[in-house]
């Protein structure tokens, strides 16, 4: 039986109601006479204390709330991809049809349209037994994408007793039947749902060893992530955590790309809507929405709903991983998640911890970044599929000690840092090559020595040891200014230089620069690792830095980067040899002199 | 219902108040009211004051009263509850006109006559019905036009501190603001927030002088007046500019002056209901009450007008990373921050253009739509002062004697964009012409080898090859 019960106070999105003693926990509910969607967080005797998903503007005690019996569950199954939603799945394109430019509120949709027909194309026979993750047929959702249509994981599983021909079907119609252990009989539709806080199960957990190929060389190269990690990109504001993440989104090597507006700008929602239909799969050529769901919840639309967006993007997620899919999800910003988290906390009277936020903080983010992975699926066929979650932090005052910072740190593996004082130079992405660590290294340096090539892993090293001296180098100069130091020295400071400038720094919006594939990004590090072992040998050969410095090879290496644009390699190569030349040709010149 | 009407509102009235503390008034026994409902205090004299239910429940009510407590009493007092939320009378006819913070005429004349009535906190811009701010917006400032450009519909602050003049800037901006290429002026939203009188009189003297007062609308909460208005001031403002953007078609500049004393009116109120306080004693909704505010900005599909917000405010003690301006920076886009030492050295606009920034800029520059070298040149122009900046650090340490060529020229190319782009004129408008040009006045000091952000064709066509 449903609980039928009545408002008895308002405070925000707050809502106690009483009369709710068959409400259960993290059930969701119709709350007063325009049925706002709300979800149960506490029960005392037959109080239910609510959070509500809208603006309760208006909302009186006396209104009625009535359970649904169900908990907060979203929709899975073909046409999703392409959709924005809000944070409980309602798609805005049709709540911006039925309330006009500005959201209004106890609007009911369904997340996919129902009555829209797909061409159903049978995988399994009559005969055949299943269990729950099966794959039972597929669909093509997307050019881009087959949907496989699963049974719910929670299936019992069984026999299928009928299942439907090639066709055009609609989401209702039934497309098999099943007959169970005690000849218990099911019907299986294309969809099903599934309740967002409880994380979608699997068989196995595999070791995350593939990198996620992201297009930016400071990631890729020096800081990478696998397919099935975890990463997070904590930044003060105007660092570039969204146009990192944006990035991301656009370039990265999956499938399917979720991307959770928690709580942020709605001009950057539009931006993805505007842009990503225009820009193409650099594998594919296809457009990137043909891979994409958006969950927007930004910064003015009611806090609870933002609270729940992250489930409902990483259920999602779970969803196309369990079809064999490599999926990334990029929220941003899990502070604001933190935020709304702290606010209900704070309307429950709940005793804070640090800085106001509740205890139980690092727990829900813990279970958020598990939720990551590689795994092998449920059911059959075999198939292994991964969850990449990469999550912005905002921390405040760009104060990395604050608590979402400090203990997103404690559950992910791979650490962009953004730094303040780069962006403020306008090196971009501003991700602190000091700061920055990667757990997956050693993982994926297999993939790359067989895929990309054999001295990957020395030649990162290498520049980035270069990198390194720099660093404590600079301390010196702070203190006695660059002359103080030898030629030697000198010249680690140069290269440092040209590979921020040529290599770090990565411009987003440039047409070229925005994407670097692996192989040009090793080219570029091996051009800059030879250019300092050139330099070196000619230092020692008696050449001097300015000598060096007046090269003009440098200003070519350093544009290389937007200038060669990835199907015009030999183009690099050409740059190599130009610069074994120019050190030739130096080299000569000063032989002659000597002479 | 507000205005004229206001006297003669209908509505419940209770009379047994249990509490009064800070701007809070607890009624009891009220069986019959609304989350957010207006409520309307008489007090004992008869004066009436507004307010809004903050919580409700159990037979309680707590009122926010806007225009303060004092004078309230426990007994004789009346609060009647209006049944509606709280809502700004709108038509053509407030252009010109100047109100106090909550949306009452004060400047003697009489009311406007109401189109409709629009409730005061607005909704969320569904981001599907958005349309993406492209349009340069031209302020004559070269500053802002060549490495911060601002753009139709954005929400660029300006971070400032006490006694640097931002005003003198928003000012500015107001009277140049142009599209380039189209004759509609921008209507003006102004809202100032607990600044003071010489403030708030010396932008409608500018905005009089330039001739743009007829197409603007003047909302007055000032120093002396009761700081809990100051929650409903920018939200009225907000309200006419949505209303003259998206109703009326026109193009809305929104100057929000000083969001500081907004975010302390919200701290006061947070403070008297007891709640668990975030940083420095702000409420833990600030981010979510000011995204609520800044927010309102924007296009909309299919419409004409736009609403683009320059709110302003005062950094205490110039610290960028207090939570106003904090979390400021993280839901507007950009910031546009004021800096001491420029302000100190005479410079006006003293733009700490190093801290500040424009995100939606490379949306609105470029081909087709400013220059094809713009967002580089203004990409090396941040290159070249930082670079100028640290060498200055440098110069200081070991002379100017230890620096080597290329830092020498850094130098003075620092200096040269501090006195010849930076540098200018509160009056003097300056087209995107001579911004650029005189941005490759000061790049081509530097050899072209060093101007790496800028593709080889655009260093080919505008270097002036001054080394050479």
């Amino acid at each position: 039986m449903v609980a039928k019960g009545k408002i008895v106070w308002v405070s925000g999105p707050a809502v106690k109601a009483d009369g709710m003693s068959s409400a259960k926990m993290y059930e969701t509910v119709g709350v007063g006479d325009t049925k706002l969607i709300g979800e149960v967080l506490r029960l005392t005797g037959d109080t239910a204390f609510i959070q509500v998903y809208e603006s309760t503007s208006g909302l009186r005690p006396g209104e009625p709330v009535v359970g649904t019996g169900q908990p907060l569950s979203v929709l899975l199954g073909p046409g999703i991809i392409g959709k924005i939603y809000d944070g409980i799945q309602r798609p805005l394109d049709d709540i911006a049809q039925k309330s006009g430019a500005f959201i209004g509120r106890g609007i009911s949709t369904t997340p996919v349209p129902m009555d829209k027909k797909y061409k159903f194309s049978p995988l399994l026979k009559k005969g055949d037994s299943i269990a729950g993750g099966s794959i039972l047929g597929t669909v093509e959702e997307t050019p881009l994408l087959t949907h496989s249509i699963l049974v719910p994981p929670t299936h019992p599983g069984g026999e299928i007793t009928e299942i439907v021909g090639e066709g055009e079907y609609d989401l209702e119609h039934p497309v098999a039947y099943v007959k169970g252990k005690n000849s218990a009989k099911s019907e299986l539709k294309m969809y099903h749902k599934w309740p967002v806080r409880r994380p979608r199960p699997y068989t196995d957990r595999y070791d995350p060893t593939v990198p996620l190929i992201t297009g930016q060389r400071i990631i890729d190269t020096y800081f990478p992530i696998a397919k099935g990690g975890t990463g997070a990109i904590p930044g003060g504001f105007g660092t570039g955590k969204t146009v990192t993440l944006h990035q991301i989104a656009k370039w990265a090597d999956s499938k399917v790309v979720v991307y959770i507006g928690c709580g942020e700008r709605g001009n950057e929602m539009t931006e993805v809507l505007v842009e990503f239909p225009h820009l193409l799969d650099p594998r594919s050529g296809r457009p990137l929405m043909e891979r994409t769901v958006l969950v927007a919840n930004t910064s003015n639309m009611p806090v609870a709903a933002r609270e729940a967006s992250i489930y409902t993007g990483v259920t999602i997620a779970e969803y196309y991983r369990d079809m064999g899919f490599d999926v990334v999800l990029v929220a941003d910003s899990t502070s604001r998640w933190a935020e709304a988290l702290r606010e209900m906390s704070g309307r429950l009277e709940e005793m804070p911890a640090e800085e106001g936020y509740p205890s139980y903080l690092a727990s829900r983010l813990a279970e958020f970044y598990e939720r990551a992975g590689r795994v092998r699926a449920l059911g059959s066929p075999e198939r292994a599929g991964s969850v990449t979650i990469v999550g912005a932090v905002s921390p405040s005052g760009a104060d990395f000690t604050e608590p979402v910072t400090t203990h997103t740190i404690r559950f992910i593996k791979t650490f962009w840092a953004l730094d303040t004082r780069l962006a403020y130079s306008r090196h971009y992405p501003s991700i602190n090559w000091m700061q920055s660590y990667s757990g997956y290294l050693e993982d994926v340096s297999k993939w790359w020595k067989e895929n990309v090539s054999a001295d990957w892993y020395d030649l990162r090293a290498e520049s980035y040891h270069i990198l390194q001296r720099e660093d404590t180098l600079k301390e010196i100069v702070r203190l006695l200014g660059p002359e103080a130091l030898p030629d030697e020295e000198k010249l680690v400071l140069e290269v440092a230089r040209m590979i921020k400038i040529g290599i770090l720094q990565q411009n987003s919006f440039d047409k070229i620069d925005t994407y670097c594939s692996p192989e040009k990004q090793l080219k570029l590090v091996r051009l800059m690792v030879k250019f300092y072992k050139e330099s070196q040998n000619s230092l020692k050969g008696g050449k001097s830095l300015a000598d060096i410095r007046a090269m003009p090879i440098i200003t070519s290496l350093l544009k290389a980067k937007f200038e060669i644009p990835d199907d015009q390699m030999p183009k690099l190569d050409e740059l190599d040899r130009r610069m074994s030349e120019e050190f030739k040709g130096t080299l000569a010149r000063e032989v002659e002199v000597t002479v | 219902m507000r205005w004229k009407s206001l006297s003669e509102s209908i509505g419940v009235e209770y009379t047994k108040v249990a509490e009064i503390k800070g701007p809070l008034i607890i009624i009891d026994g009220v069986t019959k009211a609304s989350f957010d409902e207006l409520v309307e205090i008489e007090t004992t004299e008869g004066d009436r004051r507004l307010g809004k239910v903050l919580e409700v429940g159990y037979g309680k009510a707590v009122v926010q009263v806007f225009e303060g407590t004092t004078g309230l009493a426990i007994t004789g007092t009346k609060a009647k509850f209006l049944g509606k939320t709280m809502t700004m009378p709108v038509s053509q006819e407030l252009l010109g006109r100047v109100f106090d913070g909550l949306g009452r005429p004060n400047d003697g004349l009489p009311d406007p006559v109401a189109d409709k009535f629009l409730d005061v906190n607005g909704e969320p811009m569904n981001p599907e019905s958005r349309e993406y701010p492209t349009s340069f917006i031209q302020t004559g400032v070269s500053v802002i036009d060549g490495m911060l450009t601002l753009v139709r519909g954005q929400k660029l602050p300006i971070f400032s501190g006490s006694g640097m003049p931002h005003s003198i800037l928003a000012a500015q901006i107001a009277r140049q603001a142009t599209v380039v290429g189209t004759k509609e002026d921008f209507a003006v939203v102004f809202a100032a927030i607990g600044v003071q009188y010489s403030e708030a009189q010396y932008f409608k003297r500018s905005l009089e002088e330039s001739g743009a007062l007829r197409r603007s609308v003047l909302f007055l909460n000032l120093a002396d007046d009761p700081a809990i208005e100051r929650i409903i001031t920018p939200r009225v403002a907000l309200t006419v500019a949505e209303y003259l953007a998206f109703d009326l078609g026109m193009h809305v500049l929104a100057i929000l002056t000083d969001m500081t004393n907004y975010a302390e009116a919200l701290r006061e109120i947070s403070a008297a209901r007891e709640e668990v306080p975030g940083r420095k004693g702000y409420p833990g909704y600030l981010y979510t009450d000011l995204a609520n505010n800044y927010e309102r900005a924007g296009r909309i599909k299919g419409k004409n007008g736009s609403v683009t917000q320059v709110p302003i405010l005062s950094m205490p003690a110039d610290d960028i990373t207090h939570p106003i301006p904090d979390l400021t920076g993280y839901i507007t886009e950009g910031q546009i921050v004021l800096g001491r030492d420029l302000f100190r050295k005479g410079i006006y606009p003293p733009v700490n253009v190093l801290m500040s920034l424009s995100r939606l800029m490379k949306d609105g520059v470029g081909e087709g739509k400013t220059r094809s070298d713009h967002m580089e040149v203004g990409n090396q122009l941040y290159d070249l002062y930082s670079r100028a900046q640290e060498v200055r650090a440098l110069a200081e340490i070991v002379g100017k004697a230890g620096l080597t060529g290329v830092d020498l020229k850094y130098l003075d190319a620092g200096d040269m964009f501090e006195s010849y782009f930076l540098k200018q004129n509160p009056d003097e408008n300056r087209n995107l012409e001579e911004t650029m040009a005189r941005a490759w006045a000061i790049l081509s000091t530097l050899p072209e080898g060093e101007l790496t952000k800028i593709k080889d064709k655009h260093v080919k066509q505008y270097h002036k090859k001054a080394d050479k």
